[in-house]
């Protein structure tokens, strides 16, 4: 482990330039003769258009064109694809409505865009956008996600009887069924996973061109990677071929998940400047971004537990509905199951399994893959169940754990994931340890002596990170002796461009400040890169650039042993230096070299130009594990919790840089949290309409929120991949919400409550409170 | 239009502004500024934060024809010309303050503003003094450590430096 290698808590390369302002964010780009862009929006969640006036808009001042779907159908503008796929155990595939990238006929959900107007300065665009006469008829509009399957609910889409896109479901359910009645004991729970709003700091922004000389489109737009994004728009939207359109993503201001998706904005920006021979621009305020971002999470869900008669879970059952919102984003309707219930079990030997999904329409903003995607949600629901579980049989969650935790591995879900390795009885007990449990109860009297209820909580949570295992990273020397990564993984906060030079570092020897990544081009990523999301850029595009670092020693060997005179074969790397018997020459040299046909052997041409391809075989996900403990302070008068020991312990596998996973882990933690305390996205039920589109209705979480939070590492290394890497990214969205509400739960005992729905804020503690203290305790 | 004239980062700069021109959007768009970034469209997140006479605001919150005759420093103009970061930029790299970077500029503008008014802060008293700036990727943990170890650089001339467990 050299000084810049692996496990080093380098300081970020990136940082500098981010602290100095000279970060280029997408709104930063301004290009020469830009019109600007306005979406008009819906203002109901359901309604039908009858008719669509423009004529007034058009003559407005500055106005230079008006959009409706009636110009991209005429133009053979395709709807965005879902590329989910998945049947109900009847062979029924699900119901993909067709989303135009303009409301067409009907608007679904307040926020739907309707029209885009472009005009000379911004303010032209929206002023017109006024003028705009849309004779809308409105329909009844159904947001409740526990109602959406519902016999007497609104239907969003005509051409199926109820709500129900998708009713997926495992075998078990007769199976499960019978173990239930003759168990020792069973538990039982309905939750609600609350609707989040992924809200990266940075709003949507998008500018675009055409040049009409290459005939190539640029798209510029935050993203998590745009390849995927714009080959879908060139080959399943806009029928061109991919090469003629480009993305290009700049820093990107936090992504979470929802910033890799084919929005209508981005479909729209690039069709729009292929009509137009002007430079679009457009930027949302926050209000757009919160109805034009996909949503996460809100599932619904009925979960039960059979145990032995020694507290061993016998079978578990899980019945969800997820609101996938008016249309199919790219991963929301598949989420719940491919992504949650693969897992479900989570730490937990689950010999039986019936897992039910009822992926639901409804007249909402599309939710999609947000911060964990589907694996905060099953693991909320199975510690609650351990919870219950422990109480039904009046032992210690602790205990519970204990005997029903996974210890062999690789260990099979019911579902069919490998989790490859983990200590997870390991991991609890340094959890405890570090978190000092053994004093609760005396920090437990202090809290008491000021009038507070002092709780504590414990979320074990597995996850499955990764997926998609394939991706291709490239390594170029270059003439001017900088190595430049060309990568398809996008670094949006994550530090890629420190922890892809410290891999440079330990396998090439080179000095990381002659690293460059290139990333966020469409052009220049390798043909085989994927993107950033599910925690998979170091466990697939970590390992692309280990295997190209090899390739490049590989190669260097050959030119090193021609410059050396040696055979090839005899000669060894270490350290950037090639040795052959007494001769050595360096990587530099070697470079260099590689760069100069009349120095290479015969046959072979340079510059040292790697690319790797990596492609996993086998289980495609790796399983970051752990256990997050927190102590929470309940005020019996007011209902406010207040977390005041947080102590996480992870398995993210190797850790490549300290300082970044803790970071990582940190930042997954801070939204759990947002879950569990103060976020919530909320619809009014009889219009659809979002009552929560603005920092000062959404509650995002704030520095005052947390503690100093304890994060140590219980490392195993994945034996899947050469670096032994994890996922760290959603680690902290899994296990927070968990332990924070049975913290809260815990503080609450004496009034016997056995359950609050996130976020546990001040209003609903209290009521629950109120509720106990009149013998009708939740 | 309403002409109007500042000085910011210490040098002057002049204009021919609509009188409804926010401060910010005359920073990032009459002169080019980008450091101070958009978060929200409510005064909340604080990524817009500069110093206004000396004192940190949220440049979204006042108009730029009121800022005629201000002096204005933003993001851009806190390290020295050589490139030399700032105490507090220097702390938010050493602690890891930032990730994606989008609401740095504006919590180390306050940052600096909480070092000056309130040396020595606490935790506690940090935690609340940055109650005004979102950040969506940190958790603030880093941050927080940021502020506290630059408020100490800032006046001892040393930055602490994190320690790893």
């Amino acid at each position: 482990m050299g000084q810049y290698g692996i496990g080093q808590p380098i300081r970020r390369k990136e940082d500098a330039r981010l602290l100095t302002g000279n970060g280029r964010y997408t709104d930063d780009v301004n290009l020469d003769g830009q019109a600007y862009v306005y979406f008009l929006r819906s203002p109901y969640a359901h309604a039908k258009i009858n008719e669509i006036g423009l004529a007034d808009a058009l003559a407005a001042s500055g106005v230079i064109a008006i959009y409706t779907s009636a110009d991209l159908i005429a133009d053979g503008v395709k709807p965005i694809p879902c590329e989910a796929n998945a049947k109900s155990l009847k062979g029924v595939p699900l119901f993909k409505p067709p989303r135009h990238a303009l409301a067409f006929e009907r608007v679904r959900y307040a926020g739907e865009p309707v029209a885009m107007i472009i005009a000379e300065t911004y303010n032209e665009a929206r002023d017109a956008s006024e003028l705009i006469q849309i004779d809308y008829e409105e329909l009844p509009a159904v947001a409740d996600t526990s109602r959406l399957a519902d016999a007497d609910a609104p239907v969003v889409w005509d051409d199926l009887d109820s709500n129900v896109g998708l009713h997926w479901e495992t075998q078990e359910s007769a199976v499960s069924e019978a173990i239930f009645k003759t168990a020792y004991k069973t538990v039982e729970l309905d939750l609600l996973n609350n609707r989040l709003v992924g809200n990266p700091m940075e709003p949507r922004c998008a500018v675009s061109h055409h040049d009409a000389q290459t005939g190539r489109t640029t798209l510029y737009a935050p993203s998590q990677g745009g390849r995927r994004v714009i080959n879908a728009i060139a080959k399943d939207i806009l029928n061109v071929p991919p090469q003629s359109l480009r993305m290009v993503s700049l820093d990107t201001g936090g992504g979470f998940g929802i910033r890799s998706k084919t929005y209508p904005e981005l479909v729209l920006m690039v069709w729009a400047a292929r009509k137009q021979p002007r430079a679009l621009k457009w930027r949302a305020d926050r209000g757009e971004t919160f109805v034009s971002d996909a949503h996460g999470r809100d599932q619904s869900t009925k979960a039960s537990a059979a145990f032995d008669k020694d507290g061993k879970i016998l079978a578990v059952r899980n019945e969800t509905i997820v609101n996938v919102g008016a249309y199919l984003s790219e991963n929301g309707a598949i989420l719940a199951m491919m992504g949650g219930g693969k897992i479900m079990g989570t730490a937990y030997d689950v010999p039986v399994l019936y897992f039910s999904v009822k992926s639901c329409f409804s007249n909402t903003v599309p939710t999609d893959t947000y911060r964990g995607a589907g694996r905060p949600e099953v693991n909320f629901i199975m510690e609650r169940l351990i919870e219950l579980g422990a109480e039904a049989f009046g032992i210690s969650s602790i205990e519970m754990r204990k005997r029903n935790f996974i210890r062999e591995f690789p260990y099979k879900t019911q579902m069919g994931c490998l989790i490859d390795s983990g200590d997870f009885p390991g991991t609890l007990d340094m959890t405890l340890e570090k978190g000092d449990y053994a004093g609760f109860e005396a920090r437990k009297a202090e809290s008491k002596a000021r009038g507070k209820l002092r709780g504590i909580g414990i979320g074990y949570y597995v996850e499955g990170a990764g997926g998609r295992p394939f991706e291709e990273m490239r390594v170029r020397f270059e003439k001017d002796g900088k190595v430049k990564i060309f990568a398809g993984t996008f670094s949006h906060g994550q530090g890629h461009d420190t922890v892809y030079s410290q891999l440079l570092n330990e396998y090439l020897g080179v000095d990381a400040s002659k690293v460059e990544l290139i990333q966020g081009d469409s052009d220049t990523s390798p043909k085989g890169a994927v993107g950033t999301f599910g925690s998979r850029s170091s466990m697939m595009g970590g390992v692309a650039i280990k295997r190209a670092s090899e390739a490049i020693v590989e190669k260097g060997k050959k030119i090193a042993g021609h410059l050396m005179q040696t055979e090839p074969t005899k000669v060894t790397f270490k350290d950037g230096v090639f040795h052959g018997g007494s001769s050595s020459v360096t990587l530099e040299e070697v470079a260099r070299a590689a760069q100069d046909p009349s120095k290479l052997p015969e046959g072979l041409e340079g510059p040292l130009d790697e690319s790797y391809y990596y492609e996993r075989q086998g289980e495609s996900q790796n399983f970051p594990n752990g256990c997050h403990l927190i102590e929470a302070e309940v005020d019996p008068d007011t209902g406010t919790v207040e977390i005041v020991k947080f102590t996480a312990i992870d398995d993210c596998g190797t850790v490549l840089n300290p300082l970044i996973v803790d970071g990582q882990v940190l930042g997954g933690i801070a939204q759990g949290i947002g879950q569990a305390l103060v976020e919530n996205t909320v619809f009014d039920n009889e219009t659809g309409q979002l009552l929560t589109a603005s920092f000062m209705d959404y509650g995002m979480p704030r520095a005052s929120d947390f503690p100093m939070i304890g994060i140590y590492f219980n490392s195993v290394p994945s034996p899947t991949n050469d670096l032994g890497v994890k996922g760290a990214g959603e680690a902290g969205a899994c296990g927070a919400p968990p332990a924070l509400v049975h913290a809260a739960l815990d503080a609450l005992k004496g009034y016997g409550i056995r359950h609050i729905d996130m976020p546990l804020t001040p209003e609903k503690v209290w009521r629950a409170i109120q509720a106990a203290k009149s013998g009708k305790a939740a | 239009m309403a002409k109007i004239s500042m000085k910011v980062n210490g040098k002057t700069v002049s204009g021919d502004v609509e009188p409804r021109t926010l401060l910010v959007q005359f920073i990032r768009e009459h002169l080019g500024l980008t450091g101070t970034h958009v978060g929200c469209d409510t005064s909340q997140c604080g990524a817009c934060n500069v110093h206004y006479n000396g004192e940190a605001i949220k440049s979204c919150t006042i108009l730029a024809v009121q800022a005629d005759g201000s002096e204005v420093v933003t993001i851009e103009g806190l390290a020295k010309p050589d490139g030399t970061l700032h105490p507090m930029q220097a702390a938010f790299r050493e602690y890891h303050g930032l990730q994606c970077g989008y609401c740095t500029p504006g919590m180390v503008m306050v940052a600096v503003d909480i070092a000056r008014r309130l040396p020595g802060a606490d935790e506690e008293t940090v935690r609340e003094e940055l109650y005004g700036n979102i950040c969506r990727c940190t958790g603030y943990q880093g941050i927080v450590e940021a502020v506290m170890a630059g408020s100490e650089a800032m006046q001892t001339g040393v930055l602490p430096l994190k320690e790893h467990h």
